[in-house]
């Protein structure tokens, strides 16, 4: 896998140590397992700090010095860490941009215009590859693997929210609007329909009330 | 067809309130405690009278899988994992019940692990699923409050935690034993079976995972009878089955009906149509992307159920039905696939590990044509040994989408090998002067 992006060192945090806000939420994960099988917090724990990174540089990533806090905290060996964190593809194991656009193209997808997608992404953030971040560091565009939504493809995935039933030109209104410092809009799909029910409006369920 | 006093997923589309109000409105969490006191073997000869066969895609029986966990505990304790892990390409049906049905979850859980004399119960859920992770937290959150969950839950006096796991975007992870190495903080790789999970599971205990639609089915089961759920769809294929209808149909959409609806029917009546209709249909894959496509003259009459579908070649699967009308480029649809299957091998066997990049490699060869008559039937006799050759079956359905491909389109590859090369071959050797020295190749 080529990884495009080339770090300058500057961004490669010396040291990390969790926030207040990082610390109530490990104790809150590491309540949810036995004695003793804390190891079983090492993927809650990668999502804190990335998460943490995020929120105080705005890039969600996970430095190798946050692998170590992470390993320290639970006990692990480092390379416990290390291993699970390459393994897992929503680690960042290098900076990304603002926006983390997870581009899916999986059949599903592809047959109903994920290129169309992919193609609009590029023309917006001016990226080439996959793993590239764009210049003013607003965004990173991945290839992903199906993201479970498939009647509601082509999705794309920006940071935590999925934005579904996309086509080339609405995609490209999303992205221009957060390159003109938009916020994310709510998830959810981009046309007049609800959830997974059929376009046009449920043809069961009808009776329902409740 | 299926009356909607027959459908379990009343909130599919999240026309209603999924909170806890809304979804006691619809039935749920109504007399759980009598349920639970109906005693734990009641519970699983009922699972097992209705037929329901798991729905994650293998269509194992439920009820005879909770069977196999100790009657009487040697002191570990039991668990329930769920499996919310759903990454099968086509999939998404899972995604609904998280978001707009969890509370018929977190009840299903909770009869589940008693019945199986579980205390805790992870959910397992995939990392993509943000949102969805967050609403089951909140409803799992409100349930504890109502006190329908935890100490004494429902006042049965059975005690009963309940904890989300997010994944982390590793399609192996859906694989149970990965799962469980998932859960206790390892990489996903599957482990040798046996010990099965029922013995040796999650943190060595005595463990039993079931998918999210299979649980959530339960309370409902339980409340309105083994004979109502066994009345529906087909012998030993009985119950209703969330579909998923993608690609290229008019209107793609999730839906409940009952097991052994015709293919026909379900994308005729609930997804529009084939784009272009019925006629411009090529091919379907039936059960998600692990199962073999099959081609349009199958699709006019098969049932969809675990054993019509077995029958053609093709599995159930997960339901997830993914349409590919007559502009498809059926080559380049399965070769994506084994991208997929590329990207998600764990590494761990080396058929697995080396195999799905080499299927990988000679799919992006056969979309362009680039390549020998004879190696289609090299490409069908790798993939034979890769399936059955790896620990578990990531390797078996990275193999069935090509061998489906070959099966019933072996004249599209041909052609387009033949006309790649008809465009490459060059001038006929008389032509060459004889002072230039042969090509290398």
């Amino acid at each position: 896998m080529s990884r495009g992006t080339v770090k300058q060192p500057e961004e490669v945090p010396s040291a990390f140590a969790f926030d207040l806000e990082s610390e109530a939420e490990i104790v809150r994960v590491l309540a949810c397992y036995p004695e003793g099988r804390q190891a079983s917090g090492v993927l809650p724990l990668l999502y804190i700090a990335q998460t943490q990174m995020r929120r105080q540089t705005g890039s969600g990533w996970l430095p190798r010095v946050a692998l170590d806090a992470i390993a320290g905290r639970l006990g692990v060996a480092p390379i416990r860490v290390y291993e699970v964190a390459t393994f897992y593809s929503m680690f960042n194991t290098e900076p990304v941009g603002k926006y983390h656009l997870q581009i899916c193209t999986t059949t599903p997808c592809w047959l109903r215009g994920s290129d169309a997608v992919v193609a609009a992404c590029r023309r917006v953030t001016g990226i080439e590859g996959w793993h590239e971040t764009s210049p003013d560091g607003l965004f990173t565009m991945t290839e992903v693997e199906c993201l479970g939504a498939c009647v509601n493809a082509p999705v794309l995935q920006i940071n935590d929210n999925y934005y579904e039933d996309l086509d080339g030109a609405r995609t490209e209104a999303l992205l221009r609007d957060l390159q003109s410092g938009g916020t994310l809009p709510p998830a959810g799909t981009t046309v007049e329909r609800l959830n997974s029910a059929p376009e046009g409006g449920m043809t069961t369920l009808l009776d329902v009330t409740g | 067809m299926l009356s909607d006093s027959d459908r379990i997923f009343t909130n599919l589309y999240g026309q209603h309130d999924w909170r806890l109000p809304g979804a006691r409105r619809r039935g749920d969490w109504d007399g759980t405690a009598a349920i639970l006191a109906r005693g734990r073997e009641s519970i699983i000869e009922e699972v097992k009278a209705s037929g329901l066969r798991g729905r994650g895609g293998a269509g194992f029986p439920t009820g005879m899988k909770w069977s196999f966990m100790p009657k009487v505990s040697d002191g570990r304790p039991a668990y329930l994992v769920v499996n919310a892990d759903e990454s099968e390409p086509g999939t998404c049906k899972d995604r609904d019940i998280l978001r707009h049905d969890p509370h018929k979850l977190i009840e299903g859980c909770l009869i589940a692990s008693f019945a199986m004399g579980a205390h805790a119960c992870y959910v397992y859920i995939r990392g993509e699923f943000f949102n969805e992770a967050r609403q089951l937290q909140q409803a799992i959150d409100e349930a504890y409050e109502a006190g329908l969950i935890g100490g004494n839950a429902c006042g049965s006096g059975w005690d009963f935690d309940l904890y989300v796991h997010r994944g982390a975007g590793a399609y192996i992870c859906g694989e149970e034993t990965a799962l469980l190495e998932s859960l206790e903080g390892k990489k996903g790789m599957p482990r040798l079976k046996p010990p099965f999970p029922a013995a040796v599971g999650l943190y060595g205990c005595p463990t039993t995972v079931n998918n999210v639609e299979s649980i959530a089915v339960v309370p409902a089961i339980m409340r309105r009878g083994a004979s109502w759920f066994s009345a529906l769809g087909r012998p030993k294929n009985t119950g209703t089955k969330l579909f998923c209808i993608s690609g290229h149909v008019n209107k793609p959409c999730n839906v409940e009906e009952e097991l052994g609806i015709p293919l026909r029917e379900l994308i005729d009546r609930y997804a529009g149509g084939v784009r272009g209709g019925w006629e411009n249909l090529l091919a379907v894959i039936p059960g998600g992307s692990s199962v073999p496509l099959i081609p349009k003259d199958i699709c006019d009459n098969v049932l969809m159920d675990f054993d019509s579908l077995r029958d053609v070649k093709s599995g159930l699967g997960t339901a997830a039905v993914i349409v590919m009308d007559r502009s498809t480029d059926i080559v380049r649809a399965i070769a994506r696939l084994a991208q997929f299957y590329k990207h998600e091998s764990c590494g761990q066997c080396t058929p697995c590990r080396e195999g799905t990049g080499w299927m990988k490699r000679m799919m992006d060869r056969m979309v362009e044509g680039r390549a020998d008559i004879a190696e289609i039937n090299l490409l069908d006799q790798v993939t034979r040994q890769i399936e059955g050759h790896t620990i578990c079956a990531l390797g078996d359905a990275a193999a069935w989408p090509i061998q489906g491909l070959i099966r019933h389109f072996r004249p599209v590859m041909e052609a387009r090998i033949e006309a790649y090369n008809a465009r490459r071959v060059p001038k006929p050797l008389a032509a060459t002067p004889e002072a230039l020295p042969a090509a290398a190749e």
